[in-house]
């Protein structure tokens, strides 16, 4: 079997380890976080959203998209494009 | 009763996790500043004016995006995207001593790159239009949908893609969890036609006309389609009172066409005498240079984190971190850092980001006269492209917006990229060429939002 797929597997194990690693820090630690509805002042800060403007984001993302062999993450990584 | 943040134009509660659904869709949540009012449209608009150094791609893109929001938390999104494209685009051969002639790839017409020039295709010229809609509702106090459509069309390519997504709330709305799915297909229609992978490049010089055109024909086989299925699972979280969360984990698994039909790669002359480490010459007494050719499936893996916190000066600072890896052989990080520092009534924000990939396993800077093998490759599948080998990109940035009252904002924002590969060096003659050029980027972008 060719040492390159071997990698590959095991890069693959990789990732199946870090996300069952993350869903159980979901699941049982999520519960103990937040907070209480009169505290969301700062949260609900529009310079808070996660995505602060949609349109740098996605110009951005269409840039990377073009010059580098990864997209998506954020949001679907798609194609749109005959770039890459 | 609606929590608002009285002291910075506060919004109501859910929002930033509603737009973190959003954000899980193609499409992007559109509001920054605007009052998410029932009846009332809030658009953004942009320039960008893209530039990269040494003549090669030039850009203008002019963005328009626009949210009408209704009763109950009901968003339509539509958007337009326009962008013309100039400049030259490198082709994946190897610099020579030589001057070299490609043929262009409509097969009508050459262009030659001078000696000691990296080889760059001028025939590239494009425009693309894209639109995309989307609609986001609560199914119920728990759940909120969304739905999405996005087409686009440059010249030589048709894409086209839905997707939808789903939000349940937990935690009294501190956490969320989204699933979405995309599903695309592309239509591929290159300039004369898609290449036949690993095929020679027919070359005008020492033939007839008729002879190119067989010749030129007998390489091309007609346009072809690529489908996309993307899926995504996030988790965003309330940390606490200053910090949110987002972890997403996506796959996308790509079929069909995914070669880039326009590049090429240089056989090299391996053979020990005068041209060690040349063009290898044909026949025909003209160099040899193949079109790539990729494998016809992707699978590509993402885990992305990203993290926002407000300090105690009102000033955020945002952070993320990304890993992909996919069945190329191909892995990548990217870390991405932005500082808000937020004055009366603007901000600045400078802005940092650190990538970083390995290269493709079918990635080869060039091909040797044994792998060549007299026209029956010993590789199925190699491309030259920079954008497949070893890569590292850093970018540095700033934003400038000024809040002109509630709903107007204008801003500007600048960016330089720096990209530098690596790689195999060659040997014999090749070893005097920089067979791995920086490209280098900048990108201006002027916003008004209303």
């Amino acid at each position: 079997m060719p040492t390159s797929i071997l990698f590959s597997r095991r890069r693959l194990r990789q990732v199946g380890t870090w996300l069952t690693l993350s869903a159980t820090l979901a699941a049982s630690g999520c519960s103990n976080l937040g907070v209480k509805p009169w505290e969301r002042d700062l949260l609900a800060d529009s310079d808070m959203q996660l995505t602060v403007s949609g349109v740098d984001a996605g110009l951005d993302d269409h840039i990377y998209f073009s010059k580098e062999a990864s997209s998506g993450g954020r949001g679907f990584g798609g194609g749109g494009c005959g770039c890459n | 009763m609606q929590l608002i943040n009285d002291k910075k134009n506060g919004k109501p509660v859910g929002r930033a996790l509603a737009t973190a659904t959003c954000a899980l869709l193609g499409v992007q949540a559109t509001t920054t500043l605007a009052k998410d009012q029932p009846g009332e449209w809030d658009v953004e608009t942009a320039l960008l004016i893209y530039s990269e150094t040494d003549d090669r791609v030039q850009a203008a893109e002019p963005v328009i995006s626009a949210t009408r929001n209704f009763d109950g938390d009901k968003k339509l999104n539509l958007k337009l995207v326009a962008d013309t494209l100039t400049g030259a685009s490198p082709s994946g051969a190897t610099p020579s001593d030589l001057p070299q002639t490609f043929t262009r790839p409509s097969g009508s017409g050459s262009y030659t790159v001078d000696a000691g020039e990296a080889p760059l295709d001028d025939s590239f010229k494009d425009t693309r239009v894209a639109v995309s809609g989307s609609w986001t509702a609560p199914l119920n106090r728990d759940y909120t949908y969304s739905v999405g459509a996005y087409g686009s069309r440059e010249y030589d390519y048709l894409s086209t893609a839905v997707n939808g997504s789903l939000s349940r709330y937990l935690n009294n709305k501190n956490t969320t969890l989204t699933g979405g799915l995309s599903l695309g297909v592309d239509i591929v229609d290159p300039v004369g036609g898609a290449p036949v992978g690993l095929s020679r490049m027919a070359l005008r010089d020492n033939k007839i006309e008729a002879e190119f055109d067989q010749e030129f024909a007998a390489t091309r086989e007609s346009d072809d389609t690529k489908t996309l299925v993307d899926a995504l699972f996030g988790v965003t979280q309330v940390i606490n009172r200053r910090t949110l969360m987002q972890f997403n984990y996506g796959v996308s698994y790509s079929s069909g066409y995914l070669t880039d039909p326009y590049k090429i790669l240089s056989v090299i002359d391996e053979s020990a005498g005068a041209n060690y480490g040349g063009n290898l010459i044909g026949a025909d007494g003209n160099p040899v240079y193949l079109y790539e050719n990729r494998p016809d499936t992707r699978m590509k893996h993402s885990l992305y984190w990203q993290t926002k916190y407000m300090l105690d000066n009102g000033d955020v600072m945002d952070g993320s971190y990304r890993f992909m890896i996919d069945d190329w052989g191909i892995t990548s990080h990217t870390i991405d850092l932005k500082y808000r520092w937020r004055l009366a009534n603007s901000y600045l924000e400078p802005h940092f980001r650190y990538y970083m990939q390995s290269e493709a396993d079918f990635y080869q800077r060039y091909l040797t006269e044994s792998e060549y093998n007299s026209g029956t490759p010993t590789v199925s599948e190699a491309s030259a492209d920079y954008r497949l080998g070893e890569l590292t990109g850093m970018t540095f940035g700033a934003k400038w917006g000024y809040r002109l009252d509630e709903d107007r904002e204008l801003a500007i924002r600048a960016e330089y990229m720096i990209q530098s590969n690596d790689g195999d060096e060659g040997f014999g003659k090749l070893t005097s060429h920089d067979l791995y050029p920086d490209t280098n980027a900048m990108w201006l972008q002027l916003s008004y939002n209303f």
